[in-house]
């Protein structure tokens, strides 16, 4: 975890740690599943749609608290944020190479 | 504020001056949004390192800039080694 200036509040470590380990898979996009409102929020959930994986999305678009705090739970300044079993995994650049190096293209 | 935003030349002094890279690429990707940029690097500093943490490196290095930045799209992160072309292997007439 990175020291960042403000620090990230307890309780919305606590929220997020429950967040990402409460599905195996969890995205954290730019709009919703369904609509998606920026190009790399709908690489990625056509990605996981393609592999046939169950996810949850949650809408950065729609809470600026919870956009702000995974900034700095993940020490990655941007989204779509993708979480595999509680984990951070990357942005849509590294799910991309990810999906490429599976031969899934 | 600074109201010029982020040139080109800005990305490529930030990740100059942190990863010594052997060679870059910036491209400007904005298609009239603001600042995007698709950035290929390659650098011993990503020697050993994965690539959710070769993407760190380069996030950190835009760091300040990230803020005037819509979107950068990290293309490549290569280790010098990785940047080679791979030898043909019918190439074993040459000397040594």
């Amino acid at each position: 975890a990175a020291a960042g200036g403000g620090g990230l509040a307890p309780e919305m470590r606590a929220t997020l740690d429950k967040v990402v380990g409460s599905h195996k898979v969890v995205l954290f996009m730019k709009g919703t599943k369904d609509f998606p409102q920026c190009g790399f929020s709908h690489t990625v959930v056509q990605i996981l749609r393609s592999l046939d994986v169950p996810f949850e999305t949650l809408d950065v678009l729609a809470n600026e608290a919870l956009r702000q705090g995974l900034k700095e739970y993940s020490s990655w300044p941007t989204f779509p944020q993708l979480y595999i079993d509680g984990e951070f995994f990357g942005g849509c650049d590294i799910t991309v190479a990810g999906f490429e190096r599976f031969g899934a293209c | 504020a600074r109201a010029m935003g982020v040139t080109k030349e800005d990305v490529e002094a930030a990740i100059t001056s942190s990863l010594s890279p052997s060679s870059l690429v910036v491209t400007d990707t904005s298609g009239g949004c603001g600042a995007s940029y698709e950035i290929e690097v390659v650098s011993e500093k990503f020697e050993g390192k994965r690539l959710l943490e070769r993407h760190r490196m380069v996030n950190t290095a835009l760091a300040p800039h990230m803020a005037e930045i819509h979107a950068v799209s990290i293309k490549k992160a290569l280790t010098p080694a990785q940047a080679q072309p791979q030898p043909e292997p019918a190439a074993d007439k040459a000397p040594q």
